[in-house]
């Protein structure tokens, strides 16, 4: 016995090694209810920095676009309506009005860190025989590829745009039969066509943009669309990527333009992320609630089954108050313990899914996410429920009348 | 010690109220070796809890060096007992947690929230006089009877209390361990003026008692 110990830390240790099966027993309940909710709040995060990642590398957080072009209604004389029917009217490629201006504007924005202006459009890129539809992006690297770090997921050759060259996605240039260094013709709706040389192939993790995506320079891309300086979109990137939707509807408010934050993009994304946090947080309710009726249950079994220690420490002078921590005590340790054993054993098999599940080409399906703070808040919690659930047996005990104690 | 008119009923206010103790007066003086006798049922363990402060009576009053124990809340109470008054008990003596000489230092640790050397050596110099030093670290589920009975009364004695309530103490023993136990307490008596007050059927032990108390439906009987 250690000295320094007060008498209920001691008193409280020693009762729950002397029941060793129930301790055994209640702290494997906390454990896979701990370890339960450290995996799945570890997996989840993971799986949404992952895929904010991904959003996030191969597309703007803001994209500025051209107004909507609207019809209006023909008036043949005043408040007399020619023709009711208001067609939409088709949506050309239209140029974003002064784009310079919104552009530098833009730029100077605080929390704005950089603009690109962008010239899309869609063209059919050929090579002898093969032919595929694609869309053509027009940019300036020195803009664009901190935005979309194109040069990050190259495969092959170089992300440097001159006018007569061009990027591909790996699967285009598998399906076009054409390589690095090759060259291939590229026609627009307008009849415009140019020769252009590959200088680069990329891999997005995405077949579908892989097959579809090209880049050239922008000024390639305006000629060849039959814009000439003109551009679709102006592509923002931010310091604060939750920022996104204010300072798009800041941009909006400003410029002749039409701002889309990838936070209103991805709507979905985040109903299905909120869904899941409500569904988490009910869940890890849920087994809070089993855990604490769990140590609960035991501890008053084992008030039951000491009354007659009780009755003989009140009869050495041990006070109610001391009763009563020595059982919040025992709650409060087997919550800790539990914590701690369920926090390694959820970490541990994180890690174990971690290096199991991998992704087709080999790389990580999601990044490990063990943060400090989310086992010191698990850790406090289940200390915090392990005292409360303990309350209600801690006080029987108190009240424990040392004469019936001992009688048993 | 000073015991007037002690009552004490069970289901009070039910119509099932039974009086166990019909008026109980009662001196016990400094260094006393008393012995309480009498039939099962007649209220002798019911009256050593009274004594022992764990049980209060529905009327009467017990005094301890001349403060009505009646006037003192819940934690006095607790701290005069654990002071003033040792138990031994007739079963379960020991705390199975802890070991034989844990379980001596515990009244002492309960005091003083917390073990010191002087304690430990207090709780072996007492096991030491019960002839028990080398049991010490036993857990004292694996100790037989007699050692247990000794340990609980090595125990009653750590607080170096005025009064020790022992309850059919040697009533689990065999005769040659029960006669070893009662000497010890006999010893201790003569040598530390504990008093102590012994609930035995053993008549022969009785007889060696200063004074006995005899018990009969809940009244004591004129000696
Ligand atoms: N909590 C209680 N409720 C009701 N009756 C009780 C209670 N405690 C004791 N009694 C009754 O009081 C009477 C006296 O009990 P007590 O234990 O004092 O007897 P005792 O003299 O110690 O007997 P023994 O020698 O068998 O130990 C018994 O009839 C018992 O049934
Ligand atoms: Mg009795």
């Amino acid at each position: 016995m250690n000295n320094a110990v007060p008498f209920e830390w001691i008193a409280a240790v020693r009762f729950l090694r002397e029941g060793r099966l129930q301790t055994a027993f209640i702290i494997l309940g906390i454990t896979i209810g701990v370890a339960v909710i450290v995996f799945m709040s570890a997996l989840l995060s993971g799986l949404q920095v992952n895929f904010l990642d991904r959003v996030l590398t191969s597309s703007a957080q803001i994209q500025l676009l051209p107004l909507d072009q609207v019809a209006r209604p023909l008036f043949a004389s005043d408040d007399v309506i020619e023709d009711a029917t208001v067609q939409r009217p088709t949506q050309r490629i239209v140029s974003i009005n002064q784009w310079q201006k919104v552009r530098d504007r833009v730029a100077q924005m605080p929390g704005v860190l950089n603009a690109a202006p962008t010239m899309l459009g869609s063209a059919l890129v050929t090579r002898g025989d093969a032919s595929r539809a694609v869309r053509v992006s027009g940019v300036e690297p020195e803009s664009y590829f901190p935005i979309i770090r194109i040069p990050d997921f190259l495969t092959e050759g170089k992300a440097t745009l001159a006018n007569d060259e061009i990027i591909l996605g790996t699967d285009l240039a598998t399906n076009l039969g054409a390589s690095l260094g090759d060259t291939v013709n590229v026609r627009a709706a307008s009849g415009n066509s140019v020769i252009l040389r590959i200088t680069g192939l990329f891999d997005l993790g995405n077949k579908a943009a892989n097959e579809s995506v090209s880049y050239v320079a922008l000024r390639t891309a305006q000629s060849l669309l039959g814009q000439a300086g003109a551009v679709t979109t102006i592509e923002v990137k931010i310091a604060d990527v939750y920022a996104a939707e204010r300072l798009a509807q800041q941009i909006a408010a400003a410029n002749p333009v039409k701002a889309e934050s990838w936070i209103a993009t991805n709507a979905q994304f985040f109903t299905a992320i909120r869904a899941q946090q409500s569904s988490n947080t009910l869940i890890r309710a849920f087994v809070g609630l089993s855990v604490a009726f769990g140590i609960a249950a035991v501890l008053v079994v084992s008030v039951i089954q000491r009354s007659k220690d009780i009755g003989i420490l009140r009869a050495m002078g041990t006070t109610r108050g001391q009763i009563l921590r020595i059982f919040l005590i025992q709650g409060g340790l087997l919550g800790l313990a539990g914590a701690i054993i369920g926090c390694l054993v959820g970490a541990g098999g994180l890690i174990w899914y971690h290096s199991l599940i991998r992704q087709a080409d080999g790389s990580e399906l999601f990044p490990l996410l063990l943060e400090r703070q989310m086992f010191i808040v698990t850790l406090g919690l289940a200390t915090i429920t392990g005292l409360l659930s303990a309350t209600a047996p801690a006080l029987r005990a108190a009240k424990l009348d040392p004469v019936d104690a001992i009688r048993g | 010690m000073h015991l007037e008119g002690i009552r004490r009923s069970y289901n009070i206010g039910l119509p099932s109220e039974i009086e166990i103790l019909h008026g109980i007066d009662l001196d016990l003086h400094r260094g006393e070796f008393l012995a309480l006798m009498g039939a099962s049922g007649s209220g002798k363990s019911t009256l050593l809890n009274i004594i022992g402060l764990l049980d209060r009576p529905t009327a009467g009053h017990v005094f301890i060096n001349g403060i009505d124990t009646a006037s003192l809340d819940d934690s006095a109470i607790t701290r005069l007992r654990g002071h003033a008054i040792g138990f031994v008990f007739q079963e379960h003596h020991l705390i199975s947690a802890f070991t034989a000489l844990e379980n001596v230092m515990m009244p002492m640790i309960v005091d003083r929230n917390g073990g010191s050397d002087a304690i430990r050596a207090r709780a072996l110099g007492l096991l030491a006089k019960m002839g028990l030093a080398h049991v010490g670290d036993n857990m004292s589920s694996n100790m037989s009877g007699g050692e247990q009975q000794r340990v609980a009364i090595a125990r009653a004695l750590a607080m170096q209390a005025s009064l020790i309530l022992a309850d059919e103490p040697t009533g689990n023993l065999d005769s040659q361990s029960a006669d070893n136990v009662f000497d010890f307490m006999r010893q201790l008596n003569r040598d530390e003026g504990t008093c102590f007050l012994i609930v035995t059927h053993n008549l022969e032990l009785a007889q060696k008692c200063d004074r006995i108390i005899t018990m009969a439906d809940g009244a004591i009987t004129p000696a």
